[in-house]
């Protein structure tokens, strides 16, 4: 009996003692810390994506509240709202950036982009760009391995079985940057967010020649440059047999994606501009399309950015589809 | 009997083609020629289109130390200098050269008289060695001026022979030792000259009996040489395992390189064309390769002018086989798969291998029961399974504090796993990444 109460005794006298010596030692080694940290990490979104250059929100939160100058400093994820609130509550002036959203740049789905083999080795785009040109014969295109599905960590990109390509779910996508980092062939950009999710951009990162893109897949950039002629706001640039749409300067006005012959200029969220009643007898004599667009062109681009907005059901897409690969033909023997 | 003392596995050997002659593929009508035959830097092509050349003609120049001429291997008219598809399907700057004829440039030499005697300097031997852009022809293209070169402060001992030829199914070296045995041996005194040694070593693995007996029979009446038989193991025609079999010296991790251990290794077709360099002017415009399979009609080694599409050689060995097939550039173990079969014979292709069936498809992967058989493989002494983890969760500090820059990438460990990991896929990226890294690191120090 006598045994246990000084064990009991002891113990409690030797919690005690260590409670004082960590109290003043507590006292002695605290670490100031702005108590705004804490608050600004709270106003963050705590995603935790790295989105920002930053390894968590905690980081970025340090930097917002210990640098003077916050403009280089932003949340994809938060958006100009989050940072606008932050920079209210620091009194410093917020980086202002249009909402972005990932972009997957690559048109070669399974029945445009035909299997030249098998591989089956690790299923990961990195290893499998490690190691050669990918299951088409397109050295550029997208591998569907998903890497950057495993690197979302707000599950808006998904592979979709039916075309092999990854899609983004534009609602869900923060823009973090995670996916254009994963992916080896560099195919996801992050292009601004128009309003209802639309966009206009060029499917396709080959940089091959046109004869070799169409070998290898029908929905590829031959570099031909129509879109380029016909495009009234300079947005639109050919280089390295590969064009790229501006998303600073592109207007929606979509004449480039009636002109694209591979349809490798994607159009999402509105429909296709009319085509000119002339428009199917044209693909039969290429170089006479190509003379008249250049002064037909001028006219109704002007009223585009009105007409963007405007609806226009009465173009059905299986025309478009159909007229494209008539225009493929001549394109390729040029 | 002598071997390598770390790790090590023993793949079936299947050398179909050991006991079949070397025979002359005929001069093909197209070649392609791509810039980058050889490890660093590619070579800068000195002919444009429509220009006419002659067989052995300089096509392309070194673009630094550490890279390698390339020569026309056949006369004719070159019809492009552009990006075409390689093995793998990526896109390589190559010359395309159409045949007219067999012309040849002068300064060669083209008869079979053995030339014994070599009354050249070190200098000059090297010099003569790297005009006529010699790689190392085991499957490295590591540039061999470059290895013959003694950076100054270190000094070779030994020349070692690679006569191991440990990939299964491949038999170009084999056959080359049988039948050019004779010109080897003096490729190996020359090398001595070169690097200034008395001694050289020539490591056969002991399934070659023939080769053993052939080349003991002529380094009789040469002083210096020895013919080392080796026990029978993969990867013992690696660098540093056959350095280790042979002397058991260790070469250190790297930055060493084997010549910090005193030696200089160098493959057996490598030291037959350096013999053609040296004695004959023959710049490195042909080559034996195996083209093997269980599957085809008929596993030859084919005498090949570089640039001949590998399709041509499948074709001189029966064609493909009915059914899929996997076709690698290379032997099962160290064999890259190829794509493209229209691409072309380089200078470190030292077969074409072409598995079917079951031995054309990996088996699925399972868990890793962490039996350490991939531990007890590795001739490095890495640890394959957690390099592998790593890779895969992008540790690259860790990988790099564990040596994954000293993995020669032999695949002992994935051939050994008993659930079918593809552990050398990661390791590769792995190692690929941390490679990346270091230069980065060594690029942003001299800033």
């Amino acid at each position: 009996m006598q045994v246990l109460l000084y064990t009991i005794l002891t113990l409690c006298a030797l919690g005690i003692l260590a409670a004082v010596v960590l109290y003043f030692v507590a006292q002695k080694f605290r670490v100031e810390e702005d108590p705004r940290i804490d608050e600004v990490e709270k106003m963050l979104p705590g995603a935790n994506c790295g989105g920002c250059g930053f390894a968590g929100c905690r980081g970025m939160a340090d930097a917002l509240v210990k640098r003077d100058d916050i403009s280089e400093l932003f949340c994809p994820v938060g958006g100009g709202d989050c940072m606008k609130a932050i920079a209210a509550y620091l009194g410093k002036a917020a980086a202002e950036k249009q909402p972005e959203v990932a972009t997957v740049r690559c048109g070669g789905t399974c029945e445009k982009r035909p299997r030249t083999n098998d591989y089956n080795g690790v299923r990961s785009c990195a290893v499998a760009s490690s190691l050669y040109v990918g299951e088409t014969a397109c050295a550029f295109g997208c591998l569907g391995f998903g890497d950057c599905v495993v690197a979302c960590a707000f599950d808006a990109i998904h592979i979709n079985p039916a075309t092999g390509l990854p899609e983004v779910d534009p609602e869900k996508c923060t823009a973090c940057g995670a996916c254009v980092k994963a992916c080896p062939r560099m195919i996801i950009e992050l292009r601004k967010k128009w309003p209802k999710n639309r966009a206009v951009y060029v499917s396709c990162v080959s940089k091959d020649k046109g004869a070799a893109v169409m070998k290898a897949c029908k929905a590829g950039c031959i570099g031909c440059g129509k879109c380029e002629k016909v495009c009234a706001f300079g947005a639109i640039t050919v280089e390295n047999n590969l064009a790229y749409i501006d998303p600073q300067k592109c207007k929606l006005c979509r004449k480039c994606v009636n002109e694209c012959p591979t349809g490798a200029i994607r159009l999402v969220g509105m429909d296709p501009l009319p085509r000119e009643p002339k428009a199917p007898a044209a693909p039969k004599t290429a170089p006479a399309a190509q003379t008249a667009t250049p002064a037909a062109a001028k006219e109704p681009v002007k009223e585009a950015p009105k007409a963007a907005a405007a609806v226009k059901p009465e173009a059905p897409k299986a025309v478009e589809a159909s007229e494209s690969k008539q225009t493929a033909a001549p394109v390729e023997k040029s | 009997m002598k071997t390598f003392p770390m790790g090590g596995v023993h793949p079936s050997e299947n050398k179909l083609s050991g006991a079949k002659p070397i025979e002359v593929l005929p001069l093909p009508d197209v070649v392609t020629i791509p810039l980058a035959q050889h490890i660093g830097a590619p070579a800068v092509a000195k002919v444009a289109k429509g220009d006419k050349v002659l067989t052995g003609q300089l096509l392309a120049e070194a673009a630094s130390f550490m890279s390698a001429n390339i020569h026309a291997p056949i006369s004719g008219t070159v019809t492009a200098v552009d990006l075409q598809p390689n093995g793998q399907g990526l896109r390589q700057m190559m010359i395309t050269i159409k045949r007219e004829g067999d012309e040849w440039a002068e300064s060669i030499d083209r008869s079979e008289t053995l030339v014994r005697e070599c009354a050249l300097s070190a200098q000059e031997i090297i010099a003569r060695i790297k005009d006529a852009g010699i790689v190392g022809m085991g499957g490295a293209t590591f540039p061999t001026h470059v290895k013959l070169s003694i950076p100054p402060g270190k000094k070779a001992e030994c020349v070692i022979i690679n006569g191991v030829e440990c990939e299964p199914y491949l038999t170009s070296d084999h056959r080359t030792m049988l039948e050019h045995g004779e010109e080897l041996v003096v490729g190996v005194t020359i090398l001595m000259k070169a690097v200034g040694v008395s001694k050289a070593y020539i490591g056969i693995e002991n399934n070659k009996p023939d080769a053993i007996a052939h080349l003991r029979g002529i380094v009789r009446n040469y002083p210096g040489i020895e013919v080392v038989p080796l026990q029978v193991k993969y990867p013992q025609g690696g660098e540093k395992q056959l350095i280790a079999a042979v002397t058991g010296r260790q070469v250190p991790p790297p930055p060493a390189l084997p010549i910090d251990v005193g030696a200089v290794v160098c493959n057996a077709s490598t030291t037959y064309a350096v013999y053609r360099a040296v004695q004959k002017r023959m710049p490195l415009i042909e080559r034996v390769v195996t083209v093997t399979g269980k599957k085809l009609k008929n596993p030859r080694n084919l005498l090949t002018r570089m640039g001949t599409p590998i399709t041509t050689l499948l074709e001189a060995a029966g064609g493909l086989p009915d059914g899929d097939c996997k076709v690698l550039n290379g032997g099962p173990m160290m064999g890259r798969a190829m794509v493209q079969l229209a691409s072309p014979v380089t200078k470190g292709c030292s077969g074409i291998t072409v598995l079917s069936g079951r031995d054309a498809v990996r088996r699925t992967a399972q868990q890793c029961i962490k039996c350490a058989k991939c531990v007890s493989a590795c001739p490095m002494g890495l640890e394959p399974y957690f390099l592998s983890k790593m890779t895969q969760k992008k540790n690259w500090d860790e990988i790099e504090s564990r040596m994954i820059t000293s993995c020669i990438e032999c695949g002992s460990c994935q051939a050994t796993c008993p659930a079918y990991l593809p552990l050398l896929d990661w390791i590769r990226l792995g190692k690929q990444t941390v490679m990346g890294r270091i230069r980065a690191r060594a690029a942003a120090a001299k800033k």
